[in-house]
Protein backbone atom coordinates (compact mmCIF):
# COMPACT_ATOMS: atom_id res chain seq x y z
CA UNK A 1 0.00 0.00 0.00
CA UNK A 2 1.52 3.45 -0.98
CA UNK A 3 1.22 6.75 -1.57
CA UNK A 4 4.93 7.48 -2.74
CA UNK A 5 6.97 4.45 -4.52
CA UNK A 6 9.58 3.75 -6.59
CA UNK A 7 9.19 2.43 -9.78
CA UNK A 8 11.86 0.38 -11.73
CA UNK A 9 11.10 0.01 -15.44
CA UNK A 10 12.98 -1.11 -18.49
CA UNK A 11 12.29 2.14 -20.76
CA UNK A 12 14.40 2.21 -24.18
CA UNK A 13 16.56 -0.60 -23.12
CA UNK A 14 17.60 1.08 -19.81
CA UNK A 15 16.60 0.02 -16.30
CA UNK A 16 15.28 3.78 -14.94
CA UNK A 17 13.86 3.92 -11.22
CA UNK A 18 11.82 7.01 -10.41
CA UNK A 19 9.59 8.30 -7.67
CA UNK A 20 6.05 8.74 -8.26
CA UNK A 21 2.30 9.19 -6.70
CA UNK A 22 -0.60 6.59 -7.67
CA UNK A 23 -2.37 9.52 -9.36
CA UNK A 24 0.29 10.20 -11.72
CA UNK A 25 0.16 8.65 -15.28
CA UNK A 26 3.04 6.77 -17.39
CA UNK A 27 2.82 9.69 -19.59
CA UNK A 28 2.97 12.41 -17.38
CA UNK A 29 5.97 10.76 -15.53
CA UNK A 30 7.53 10.17 -18.74
CA UNK A 31 7.15 13.42 -20.13
CA UNK A 32 7.77 15.51 -16.97
CA UNK A 33 9.90 13.23 -14.80
CA UNK A 34 11.99 11.49 -17.35
CA UNK A 35 12.01 14.22 -20.20
CA UNK A 36 11.20 11.79 -22.35
CA UNK A 37 8.65 14.29 -24.26
CA UNK A 38 8.71 12.23 -27.45
CA UNK A 39 5.12 10.78 -26.21
CA UNK A 40 2.65 13.49 -27.09
CA UNK A 41 -0.59 14.57 -24.60
CA UNK A 42 -3.25 15.15 -27.67
CA UNK A 43 -6.54 14.35 -25.65
CA UNK A 44 -5.25 13.21 -22.18
CA UNK A 45 -8.33 10.60 -22.63
CA UNK A 46 -7.74 7.82 -25.20
CA UNK A 47 -8.97 9.38 -27.86
CA UNK A 48 -6.33 10.42 -30.14
CA UNK A 49 -3.87 7.82 -29.58
CA UNK A 50 -0.88 10.75 -29.87
CA UNK A 51 0.77 8.95 -26.29
CA UNK A 52 1.09 5.47 -27.63
CA UNK A 53 3.95 4.13 -25.97
CA UNK A 54 4.69 -0.01 -25.82
CA UNK A 55 4.12 -1.92 -22.67
CA UNK A 56 5.53 -5.02 -22.69
CA UNK A 57 5.62 -4.95 -26.27
CA UNK A 58 1.90 -4.16 -27.13
CA UNK A 59 0.43 -0.40 -27.63
CA UNK A 60 -0.95 1.81 -24.94
CA UNK A 61 -2.18 5.06 -24.14
CA UNK A 62 -0.02 6.04 -21.73
CA UNK A 63 -2.40 9.08 -20.64
CA UNK A 64 -4.51 5.81 -19.37
CA UNK A 65 -1.80 3.86 -17.75
CA UNK A 66 -1.09 5.04 -13.92
CA UNK A 67 2.32 5.08 -13.80
CA UNK A 68 2.76 2.78 -10.83
CA UNK A 69 1.92 0.06 -13.57
CA UNK A 70 4.97 0.79 -14.95
CA UNK A 71 6.62 -1.47 -12.13
CA UNK A 72 8.82 -4.44 -13.82
CA UNK A 73 7.29 -3.37 -17.35
CA UNK A 74 9.56 -3.09 -20.46
CA UNK A 75 8.72 0.52 -22.43
CA UNK A 76 9.59 1.43 -25.70
CA UNK A 77 8.79 5.19 -26.34
CA UNK A 78 9.61 7.05 -29.87
CA UNK A 79 13.37 8.24 -28.04
CA UNK A 80 13.84 4.28 -29.21
CA UNK A 81 13.36 3.65 -32.08
CA UNK A 82 16.52 5.70 -33.77
CA UNK A 83 19.51 4.08 -33.18
CA UNK A 84 21.48 7.24 -32.58
CA UNK A 85 20.93 10.02 -35.41
CA UNK A 86 20.23 6.78 -37.84
CA UNK A 87 16.34 6.59 -37.92
CA UNK A 88 14.83 3.82 -38.61
CA UNK A 89 12.90 2.44 -41.87
CA UNK A 90 9.34 3.84 -40.54
CA UNK A 91 10.56 7.08 -39.54
CA UNK A 92 12.13 7.73 -42.77
CA UNK A 93 9.47 6.36 -44.63
CA UNK A 94 7.32 8.90 -42.47
CA UNK A 95 9.84 11.87 -43.24
CA UNK A 96 10.30 10.94 -46.65
CA UNK A 97 6.33 10.21 -47.78
CA UNK A 98 5.39 13.48 -45.81
CA UNK A 99 3.25 11.64 -43.72
CA UNK A 100 3.31 14.55 -40.96
CA UNK A 101 2.38 18.39 -40.69
CA UNK A 102 2.61 19.72 -37.33
CA UNK A 103 3.93 16.10 -36.10
CA UNK A 104 1.91 16.42 -32.46
CA UNK A 105 0.37 12.46 -33.95
CA UNK A 106 3.24 11.78 -35.43
CA UNK A 107 5.07 9.99 -32.25
CA UNK A 108 2.07 8.07 -31.56
CA UNK A 109 1.70 7.05 -35.39
CA UNK A 110 4.84 5.86 -35.54
CA UNK A 111 4.83 3.63 -32.54
CA UNK A 112 1.61 1.99 -33.34
CA UNK A 113 3.04 0.85 -36.62
CA UNK A 114 6.22 -0.74 -34.59
CA UNK A 115 3.86 -2.44 -33.26
CA UNK A 116 1.87 -3.59 -36.22
CA UNK A 117 5.00 -4.60 -37.93
CA UNK A 118 6.51 -6.69 -35.54
CA UNK A 119 3.20 -8.72 -36.02
CA UNK A 120 2.77 -8.67 -39.27
CA UNK A 121 5.21 -7.58 -40.97
CA UNK A 122 3.54 -7.14 -44.68
CA UNK A 123 -0.01 -5.28 -43.32
CA UNK A 124 -2.81 -4.99 -46.61
CA UNK A 125 -3.80 -1.48 -46.52
CA UNK A 126 -7.05 -2.71 -44.59
CA UNK A 127 -5.41 -4.12 -42.21
CA UNK A 128 -2.77 -0.72 -42.04
CA UNK A 129 -6.31 1.45 -41.44
CA UNK A 130 -7.48 -1.22 -38.73
CA UNK A 131 -4.70 -1.16 -36.54
CA UNK A 132 -4.09 2.59 -37.09
CA UNK A 133 -7.68 3.64 -36.38
CA UNK A 134 -7.09 4.16 -32.51
CA UNK A 135 -4.86 7.18 -34.19
CA UNK A 136 -6.24 10.50 -34.91
CA UNK A 137 -4.50 12.73 -37.45
CA UNK A 138 -5.75 16.61 -37.87
CA UNK A 139 -3.52 17.49 -40.08
CA UNK A 140 -2.14 15.54 -43.01
CA UNK A 141 -4.89 12.86 -43.93
CA UNK A 142 -4.70 9.36 -43.58
CA UNK A 143 -3.90 8.52 -47.09
CA UNK A 144 -0.23 9.49 -46.62
CA UNK A 145 0.13 7.61 -43.63
CA UNK A 146 -0.68 4.51 -44.47
CA UNK A 147 1.39 4.94 -47.93
CA UNK A 148 4.31 5.50 -45.67
CA UNK A 149 3.39 2.64 -43.53
CA UNK A 150 3.53 0.35 -46.54
CA UNK A 151 7.06 2.00 -47.84
CA UNK A 152 8.62 1.22 -44.26
CA UNK A 153 7.31 -2.19 -44.42
CA UNK A 154 8.68 -2.95 -47.86
CA UNK A 155 11.91 -1.38 -46.85
CA UNK A 156 12.12 -3.97 -43.80
CA UNK A 157 11.66 -7.22 -46.07
CA UNK A 158 13.87 -5.76 -48.53
CA UNK A 159 16.52 -5.69 -45.72
CA UNK A 160 16.08 -8.71 -44.14
CA UNK A 161 15.75 -10.27 -47.87
CA UNK A 162 19.19 -8.80 -48.16
CA UNK A 163 20.43 -9.91 -44.96
CA UNK A 164 19.37 -13.53 -45.41
CA UNK A 165 21.06 -12.97 -48.86
CA UNK A 166 24.84 -11.89 -47.54
CA UNK A 167 24.34 -14.70 -44.81
CA UNK B 1 -6.55 13.31 -10.26
CA UNK B 2 -7.36 13.38 -5.95
CA UNK B 3 -4.80 11.40 -4.57
CA UNK B 4 -5.70 7.58 -3.49
CA UNK B 5 -3.65 5.13 -2.25
CA UNK B 6 -2.52 2.18 -4.51
CA UNK B 7 -1.94 -1.52 -4.13
CA UNK B 8 -1.42 -4.82 -7.18
CA UNK B 9 -1.96 -7.19 -4.82
CA UNK B 10 -1.02 -10.88 -6.11
CA UNK B 11 -3.88 -13.30 -5.18
CA UNK B 12 -7.84 -13.29 -4.94
CA UNK B 13 -7.72 -12.59 -1.40
CA UNK B 14 -5.16 -9.75 -1.08
CA UNK B 15 -7.87 -7.92 -3.17
CA UNK B 16 -10.52 -8.49 -1.73
CA UNK B 17 -8.96 -7.69 2.14
CA UNK B 18 -7.48 -4.46 0.35
CA UNK B 19 -11.42 -3.65 -0.57
CA UNK B 20 -12.49 -4.60 3.07
CA UNK B 21 -10.55 -3.38 5.18
CA UNK B 22 -11.51 0.40 5.96
CA UNK B 23 -9.98 2.17 3.47
CA UNK B 24 -12.56 4.96 2.55
CA UNK B 25 -13.93 4.18 -0.79
CA UNK B 26 -12.45 1.65 -3.35
CA UNK B 27 -12.01 1.21 -7.32
CA UNK B 28 -11.01 -1.75 -8.78
CA UNK B 29 -8.88 -1.13 -11.61
CA UNK B 30 -7.91 -3.24 -14.76
CA UNK B 31 -6.98 -1.81 -18.10
CA UNK B 32 -7.98 1.33 -16.94
CA UNK B 33 -9.01 2.68 -19.95
CA UNK B 34 -12.56 3.76 -18.44
CA UNK B 35 -11.25 4.25 -14.67
CA UNK B 36 -8.52 6.35 -15.02
CA UNK B 37 -10.48 8.88 -17.69
CA UNK B 38 -13.06 8.70 -14.68
CA UNK B 39 -10.34 9.99 -12.15
CA UNK B 40 -9.19 12.47 -14.32
CA UNK B 41 -12.16 14.13 -14.31
CA UNK B 42 -12.58 13.79 -11.04
CA UNK B 43 -15.93 11.93 -11.89
CA UNK B 44 -14.92 8.72 -9.91
CA UNK B 45 -12.83 9.88 -6.18
CA UNK B 46 -11.67 6.92 -5.07
CA UNK B 47 -9.41 6.73 -1.52
CA UNK B 48 -7.77 3.55 -2.56
CA UNK B 49 -7.12 1.60 -5.88
CA UNK B 50 -6.52 -2.14 -6.30
CA UNK B 51 -5.25 -3.36 -9.64
CA UNK B 52 -6.28 -6.51 -10.58
CA UNK B 53 -3.88 -6.80 -13.67
CA UNK B 54 -0.94 -9.13 -11.21
CA UNK B 55 -3.19 -11.56 -9.94
CA UNK B 56 -2.32 -14.48 -12.67
CA UNK B 57 -5.83 -16.50 -12.04
CA UNK B 58 -8.06 -13.62 -13.48
CA UNK B 59 -5.58 -13.70 -16.77
CA UNK B 60 -6.30 -16.71 -18.02
CA UNK B 61 -8.68 -18.32 -20.74
CA UNK B 62 -9.29 -21.96 -20.08
CA UNK B 63 -11.71 -24.72 -21.35
CA UNK B 64 -14.05 -25.65 -18.64
CA UNK B 65 -15.01 -29.46 -18.00
CA UNK B 66 -18.05 -28.75 -18.96
CA UNK B 67 -17.10 -27.92 -22.89
CA UNK B 68 -17.45 -24.07 -22.04
CA UNK B 69 -14.59 -21.58 -21.62
CA UNK B 70 -13.61 -20.07 -18.73
CA UNK B 71 -12.35 -16.14 -19.21
CA UNK B 72 -10.59 -14.33 -16.32
CA UNK B 73 -12.04 -10.83 -15.84
CA UNK B 74 -8.44 -8.98 -16.26
CA UNK B 75 -8.42 -10.94 -20.10
CA UNK B 76 -7.41 -8.07 -22.35
CA UNK B 77 -9.92 -7.94 -25.27
CA UNK B 78 -6.59 -8.75 -27.98
CA UNK B 79 -6.23 -11.53 -25.73
CA UNK B 80 -9.42 -12.87 -26.73
CA UNK B 81 -9.45 -12.34 -29.96
CA UNK B 82 -6.33 -14.27 -30.60
CA UNK B 83 -7.83 -17.37 -28.07
CA UNK B 84 -8.66 -20.66 -30.00
CA UNK B 85 -10.73 -21.54 -27.06
CA UNK B 86 -12.64 -18.51 -28.23
CA UNK B 87 -13.21 -19.68 -31.89
CA UNK B 88 -16.24 -21.33 -31.20
CA UNK B 89 -18.00 -17.99 -30.42
CA UNK B 90 -17.40 -16.20 -33.23
CA UNK B 91 -19.55 -13.28 -32.27
CA UNK B 92 -18.06 -12.28 -29.01
CA UNK B 93 -15.12 -11.93 -31.31
CA UNK B 94 -16.93 -9.65 -33.90
CA UNK B 95 -18.00 -7.47 -31.38
CA UNK B 96 -14.64 -7.21 -29.67
CA UNK B 97 -13.36 -6.46 -33.69
CA UNK B 98 -15.95 -3.70 -33.88
CA UNK B 99 -14.03 -1.76 -30.79
CA UNK B 100 -12.10 -0.06 -33.21
CA UNK B 101 -8.88 1.00 -31.72
CA UNK B 102 -6.14 -1.58 -31.14
CA UNK B 103 -4.39 0.23 -28.18
CA UNK B 104 -7.98 -0.15 -26.09
CA UNK B 105 -8.12 -3.70 -27.30
CA UNK B 106 -4.42 -4.64 -26.05
CA UNK B 107 -5.51 -2.53 -23.02
CA UNK B 108 -9.10 -2.71 -21.95
CA UNK B 109 -9.79 -6.30 -20.46
CA UNK B 110 -13.13 -8.06 -20.02
CA UNK B 111 -13.98 -7.32 -16.58
CA UNK B 112 -13.92 -3.88 -17.09
CA UNK B 113 -15.38 -3.89 -20.30
CA UNK B 114 -18.51 -5.40 -18.49
CA UNK B 115 -18.48 -2.75 -15.46
CA UNK B 116 -17.72 0.36 -17.35
CA UNK B 117 -19.61 3.38 -16.56
CA UNK B 118 -22.21 4.81 -18.48
CA UNK B 119 -20.60 7.50 -21.68
CA UNK B 120 -24.16 9.54 -20.72
CA UNK B 121 -23.07 12.97 -21.39
CA UNK B 122 -24.79 14.28 -18.19
CA UNK B 123 -22.57 11.54 -15.75
CA UNK B 124 -19.91 12.48 -17.55
CA UNK B 125 -20.57 16.21 -17.70
CA UNK B 126 -20.35 16.25 -13.82
CA UNK B 127 -24.67 16.15 -13.51
CA UNK B 128 -24.45 12.38 -11.95
CA UNK B 129 -25.80 9.31 -12.84
CA UNK B 130 -29.22 10.42 -11.78
CA UNK B 131 -28.90 13.86 -12.84
CA UNK B 132 -31.24 15.93 -10.80
CA UNK B 133 -33.41 13.11 -10.40
CA UNK B 134 -33.61 12.06 -14.12
CA UNK B 135 -34.77 15.70 -15.18
CA UNK B 136 -31.61 16.65 -16.36
CA UNK B 137 -31.91 13.90 -19.30
CA UNK B 138 -36.04 14.53 -19.83
CA UNK B 139 -35.53 18.00 -20.39
CA UNK B 140 -32.09 18.00 -22.21
CA UNK B 141 -30.10 17.00 -24.77
CA UNK B 142 -31.45 13.15 -24.92
CA UNK B 143 -30.65 11.73 -28.41
CA UNK B 144 -28.17 8.86 -27.27
CA UNK B 145 -30.26 7.88 -24.02
CA UNK B 146 -32.25 5.00 -23.24
CA UNK B 147 -35.34 4.11 -25.64
CA UNK B 148 -36.72 0.96 -23.17
CA UNK B 149 -36.85 0.79 -19.08
CA UNK B 150 -36.67 4.85 -18.42
CA UNK B 151 -39.70 6.00 -16.72
CA UNK B 152 -37.53 6.06 -13.39
CA UNK B 153 -34.52 8.65 -12.54
CA UNK B 154 -31.92 6.41 -14.86
CA UNK B 155 -32.13 6.86 -18.15
CA UNK B 156 -28.57 6.55 -19.38
CA UNK B 157 -27.75 3.49 -21.63
CA UNK B 158 -25.58 0.32 -20.66
CA UNK B 159 -22.88 1.06 -23.35
CA UNK B 160 -21.08 -2.19 -22.71
CA UNK B 161 -20.45 -3.72 -26.92
CA UNK B 162 -19.52 -7.61 -25.30
CA UNK B 163 -22.88 -7.97 -22.70
CA UNK B 164 -25.11 -8.47 -25.35
CA UNK B 165 -23.29 -10.83 -27.30
CA UNK B 166 -22.47 -13.06 -23.74
CA UNK B 167 -26.02 -12.94 -22.44
CA UNK B 168 -27.24 -14.30 -25.50
CA UNK B 169 -24.62 -17.01 -25.01
CA UNK B 170 -25.70 -17.47 -21.40
CA UNK B 171 -22.62 -16.17 -19.74
CA UNK B 172 -22.30 -16.43 -15.96
CA UNK B 173 -20.35 -14.44 -14.14
CA UNK B 174 -17.72 -15.38 -10.82
CA UNK B 175 -18.10 -13.13 -8.26
CA UNK B 176 -16.26 -12.69 -4.96
CA UNK B 177 -16.21 -11.18 -1.67
CA UNK B 178 -16.33 -9.39 0.27
CA UNK B 179 -15.52 -11.96 2.56
CA UNK B 180 -12.01 -14.41 1.44
CA UNK B 181 -13.30 -17.15 0.80
CA UNK B 182 -16.64 -16.05 -0.78
CA UNK B 183 -17.67 -16.72 -4.15
CA UNK B 184 -21.11 -16.69 -6.06
CA UNK B 185 -22.31 -17.36 -9.81
CA UNK B 186 -24.55 -14.67 -11.33
CA UNK B 187 -25.65 -15.43 -14.75
CA UNK B 188 -24.80 -11.89 -16.62
CA UNK B 189 -28.08 -11.25 -17.45
CA UNK B 190 -28.91 -11.09 -14.02
CA UNK B 191 -25.50 -8.78 -13.07
CA UNK B 192 -26.91 -5.54 -14.31
CA UNK B 193 -29.75 -3.27 -12.39
CA UNK B 194 -31.67 -0.20 -12.97
CA UNK B 195 -30.27 2.20 -9.92
CA UNK B 196 -33.28 4.07 -8.15
CA UNK B 197 -31.11 5.98 -6.07
CA UNK B 198 -27.40 8.39 -6.06
CA UNK B 199 -25.89 5.34 -4.19
CA UNK B 200 -27.02 2.70 -5.79
CA UNK B 201 -24.47 1.52 -9.45
CA UNK B 202 -25.34 -0.05 -12.41
CA UNK B 203 -24.60 -3.35 -11.15
CA UNK B 204 -25.19 -6.25 -8.14
CA UNK B 205 -21.92 -5.56 -6.68
CA UNK B 206 -21.55 -4.96 -3.30
CA UNK B 207 -18.38 -3.24 -1.52
CA UNK B 208 -15.85 -6.27 -1.29
CA UNK B 209 -16.92 -7.52 -4.22
CA UNK B 210 -15.75 -8.05 -7.76
CA UNK B 211 -16.01 -10.38 -10.84
CA UNK B 212 -13.10 -12.64 -11.09
CA UNK B 213 -14.09 -14.95 -14.25
CA UNK B 214 -17.10 -14.99 -17.44
CA UNK B 215 -17.72 -18.20 -17.80
CA UNK B 216 -19.77 -19.20 -21.40
CA UNK B 217 -21.00 -22.82 -21.93
CA UNK B 218 -20.58 -25.30 -24.45
CA UNK B 219 -21.19 -23.45 -27.91
CA UNK B 220 -23.83 -25.82 -28.93
CA UNK B 221 -24.88 -25.27 -32.39
CA UNK B 222 -26.58 -22.67 -32.16
CA UNK B 223 -25.59 -19.74 -34.78
CA UNK B 224 -25.27 -16.23 -32.93
CA UNK B 225 -24.31 -12.93 -34.53
CA UNK B 226 -24.23 -9.24 -33.23
CA UNK B 227 -25.35 -5.94 -35.44
CA UNK B 228 -24.60 -2.61 -34.34
CA UNK B 229 -25.61 0.62 -36.07
CA UNK B 230 -22.62 2.86 -36.19
CA UNK B 231 -22.26 6.62 -37.08
CA UNK B 232 -18.73 6.16 -38.42
CA UNK B 233 -15.89 3.78 -38.30
CA UNK B 234 -13.96 5.60 -35.52
CA UNK B 235 -14.12 4.70 -31.37
CA UNK B 236 -17.45 6.16 -31.06
CA UNK B 237 -20.05 3.54 -29.26
CA UNK B 238 -22.54 2.61 -31.69
CA UNK B 239 -26.10 3.92 -31.68
CA UNK B 240 -28.21 0.98 -31.14
CA UNK B 241 -27.04 -3.17 -30.99
CA UNK B 242 -28.49 -6.27 -31.32
CA UNK B 243 -27.09 -9.80 -30.75
CA UNK B 244 -29.33 -12.72 -31.59
CA UNK B 245 -28.69 -16.97 -31.05
CA UNK B 246 -30.81 -19.02 -32.94
CA UNK B 247 -30.98 -22.66 -33.41
CA UNK B 248 -32.83 -22.96 -36.41
CA UNK B 249 -33.62 -27.27 -37.63
CA UNK B 250 -35.17 -27.68 -41.33
CA UNK B 251 -35.56 -24.22 -41.90
CA UNK B 252 -38.02 -23.77 -38.18
CA UNK B 253 -36.53 -21.57 -35.42
CA UNK B 254 -35.81 -23.83 -32.24
CA UNK B 255 -35.06 -21.30 -29.80
CA UNK B 256 -33.69 -17.95 -29.69
CA UNK B 257 -32.29 -15.15 -27.80
CA UNK B 258 -32.62 -11.62 -29.12
CA UNK B 259 -30.69 -9.01 -26.68
CA UNK B 260 -30.41 -5.15 -27.43
CA UNK B 261 -27.60 -2.76 -26.57
CA UNK B 262 -27.23 0.63 -25.99
CA UNK B 263 -31.17 1.22 -26.01
CA UNK B 264 -32.12 0.74 -22.04
CA UNK B 265 -29.80 1.11 -18.69
CA UNK B 266 -28.88 -2.50 -18.96
CA UNK B 267 -28.70 -4.87 -21.81
CA UNK B 268 -32.60 -5.46 -23.10
CA UNK B 269 -33.51 -8.77 -23.83
CA UNK B 270 -36.37 -9.24 -25.89
CA UNK B 271 -38.86 -12.12 -25.28
CA UNK B 272 -41.02 -10.58 -27.47
CA UNK B 273 -38.81 -10.59 -29.85
CA UNK B 274 -38.46 -14.02 -29.25
CA UNK B 275 -41.86 -15.76 -29.45
CA UNK B 276 -42.06 -13.97 -32.91
CA UNK B 277 -39.46 -16.22 -34.45
CA UNK B 278 -39.89 -19.68 -32.38
CA UNK B 279 -41.67 -21.96 -34.02
CA UNK B 280 -41.91 -20.48 -37.29
CA UNK B 281 -40.16 -20.60 -40.52
CA UNK B 282 -37.23 -17.92 -40.93
CA UNK B 283 -38.99 -15.98 -43.80
CA UNK B 284 -38.59 -11.97 -44.24
CA UNK B 285 -42.12 -11.78 -43.13
CA UNK B 286 -41.11 -13.70 -39.64
CA UNK B 287 -37.85 -11.45 -39.20
CA UNK B 288 -39.71 -8.14 -39.57
CA UNK B 289 -42.52 -9.44 -37.20
CA UNK B 290 -39.47 -9.78 -34.47
CA UNK B 291 -37.79 -6.30 -35.40
CA UNK B 292 -41.32 -5.17 -34.28
CA UNK B 293 -42.35 -7.13 -31.56
CA UNK B 294 -39.17 -5.81 -29.94
CA UNK B 295 -39.99 -1.94 -30.00
CA UNK B 296 -43.61 -2.52 -28.51
CA UNK B 297 -42.35 -1.87 -25.64
CA UNK B 298 -40.38 1.53 -26.17
CA UNK B 299 -40.68 5.33 -24.47
CA UNK B 300 -38.34 7.19 -26.57
CA UNK B 301 -37.67 10.22 -24.69
CA UNK B 302 -37.91 14.08 -26.70
CA UNK B 303 -35.17 13.69 -29.16
CA UNK B 304 -34.37 10.15 -29.27
CA UNK B 305 -37.11 8.49 -31.87
CA UNK B 306 -34.96 7.78 -34.07
CA UNK B 307 -33.24 5.12 -31.83
CA UNK B 308 -36.17 2.95 -32.24
CA UNK B 309 -36.59 2.31 -35.74
CA UNK B 310 -32.59 1.74 -35.29
CA UNK B 311 -33.34 -0.87 -32.37
CA UNK B 312 -35.71 -2.55 -34.39
CA UNK B 313 -32.90 -2.47 -37.39
CA UNK B 314 -30.78 -3.70 -35.19
CA UNK B 315 -32.73 -7.02 -34.13
CA UNK B 316 -33.42 -7.87 -37.91
CA UNK B 317 -29.88 -7.22 -39.25
CA UNK B 318 -28.57 -9.42 -35.65
CA UNK B 319 -31.82 -12.19 -36.85
CA UNK B 320 -30.75 -12.61 -40.68
CA UNK B 321 -26.84 -12.42 -39.78
CA UNK B 322 -27.54 -15.11 -37.70
CA UNK B 323 -28.91 -17.27 -39.81
CA UNK B 324 -26.24 -16.59 -42.41
CA UNK B 325 -27.91 -14.18 -44.58
CA UNK B 326 -26.87 -11.01 -45.63
CA UNK B 327 -27.90 -8.00 -42.98
CA UNK B 328 -29.40 -5.73 -45.79
CA UNK B 329 -29.28 -1.98 -45.97
CA UNK B 330 -25.53 -0.18 -46.63
C1 LIG C 1 -11.54 6.48 -26.52
C2 LIG C 1 -12.30 5.35 -25.88
C3 LIG C 1 -13.17 4.58 -26.65
C4 LIG C 1 -13.83 3.50 -26.09
N1 LIG C 1 -14.64 2.77 -26.90
C5 LIG C 1 -15.29 1.73 -26.38
C6 LIG C 1 -16.14 0.95 -27.19
O1 LIG C 1 -16.28 1.20 -28.38
N2 LIG C 1 -16.84 -0.06 -26.62
C7 LIG C 1 -16.72 -0.35 -25.31
O2 LIG C 1 -17.36 -1.27 -24.84
N3 LIG C 1 -15.91 0.36 -24.52
C8 LIG C 1 -15.21 1.38 -25.03
N4 LIG C 1 -14.42 2.12 -24.20
C9 LIG C 1 -14.47 1.88 -22.74
C10 LIG C 1 -13.40 0.98 -22.18
O3 LIG C 1 -12.16 1.37 -22.64
C11 LIG C 1 -13.56 -0.48 -22.52
O4 LIG C 1 -14.86 -0.88 -22.24
C12 LIG C 1 -12.57 -1.35 -21.76
O5 LIG C 1 -12.72 -2.70 -22.14
C13 LIG C 1 -12.68 -1.21 -20.27
O6 LIG C 1 -11.79 -2.13 -19.68
P1 LIG C 1 -10.64 -1.70 -18.67
O7 LIG C 1 -10.03 -2.97 -18.24
O8 LIG C 1 -9.76 -0.70 -19.26
O9 LIG C 1 -11.52 -1.07 -17.52
P2 LIG C 1 -11.14 -0.15 -16.28
O10 LIG C 1 -11.07 1.26 -16.72
O11 LIG C 1 -9.99 -0.70 -15.55
O12 LIG C 1 -12.45 -0.39 -15.42
C14 LIG C 1 -13.73 0.07 -15.87
C15 LIG C 1 -14.73 -0.01 -14.71
O13 LIG C 1 -15.00 -1.34 -14.36
C16 LIG C 1 -14.60 -1.63 -13.02
N5 LIG C 1 -13.98 -2.95 -13.07
C17 LIG C 1 -12.97 -3.35 -13.87
N6 LIG C 1 -12.72 -4.67 -13.72
C18 LIG C 1 -13.60 -5.12 -12.79
C19 LIG C 1 -13.84 -6.39 -12.19
N7 LIG C 1 -13.15 -7.47 -12.54
N8 LIG C 1 -14.82 -6.49 -11.27
C20 LIG C 1 -15.55 -5.39 -10.93
N9 LIG C 1 -15.38 -4.17 -11.46
C21 LIG C 1 -14.40 -4.03 -12.37
C22 LIG C 1 -13.66 -0.51 -12.63
O14 LIG C 1 -13.71 -0.27 -11.27
C23 LIG C 1 -14.21 0.65 -13.44
O15 LIG C 1 -15.29 1.25 -12.80
C24 LIG C 1 -13.69 3.20 -24.72
C25 LIG C 1 -12.83 3.96 -23.96
C26 LIG C 1 -12.13 5.01 -24.51
C27 LIG C 1 -11.18 5.80 -23.66
S1 LIG D 1 -3.36 11.78 -25.17
FE1 LIG D 1 -3.57 9.69 -24.77
S2 LIG D 1 -4.95 9.08 -26.29
FE2 LIG D 1 -4.90 11.22 -26.60
S1 LIG E 1 0.34 15.97 -38.32
FE1 LIG E 1 -0.80 17.32 -37.10
S2 LIG E 1 -2.11 15.96 -36.08
FE2 LIG E 1 -1.16 14.68 -37.47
Amino acid sequence: MSRKRVVSATINGDLVEFLCEPRQTLLEVLRNVLELTGAKEGCSNGNCGACTVLMNGRPVVSCLVLAMEAEGAEIRTIEGVACGSHLDEVQQAFLQGAALQCGICTPGFIMQTEALLAENPQPSEDEIRFYLAGNLCRCTGYDKIVRAVQSAAAQRQQASHSTQATR
Amino acid sequence: MKAFEYAAPSTEAEAIELMTERAGTVEILAGGTDLVGLMKQMLVNPDRVVNLMEIRSLREIEPTPSGGVSIGAAVSLEQILDSHYLDPYASLKQAINNISSMQLRCQGTLGGELCQRPQCWFFRGGHGLLGDDGRAVAQGDNRYHAVFANAGPAKFVNNSRLAPALIVRDARLRIVGPSPDAEQWVDLADFYRIPRHGEQRENVLRAGQFVSHIELPDPGSFQCATYEVRQGAGPEYPLTAAAARLNVQSGVVRDAKIVLGHVAPTPWRSEDAEHELIGKPLTAETIEAAGLAAIRLATPLSRNEYKVTLAQVSVERAVRMAAGLPPGGF
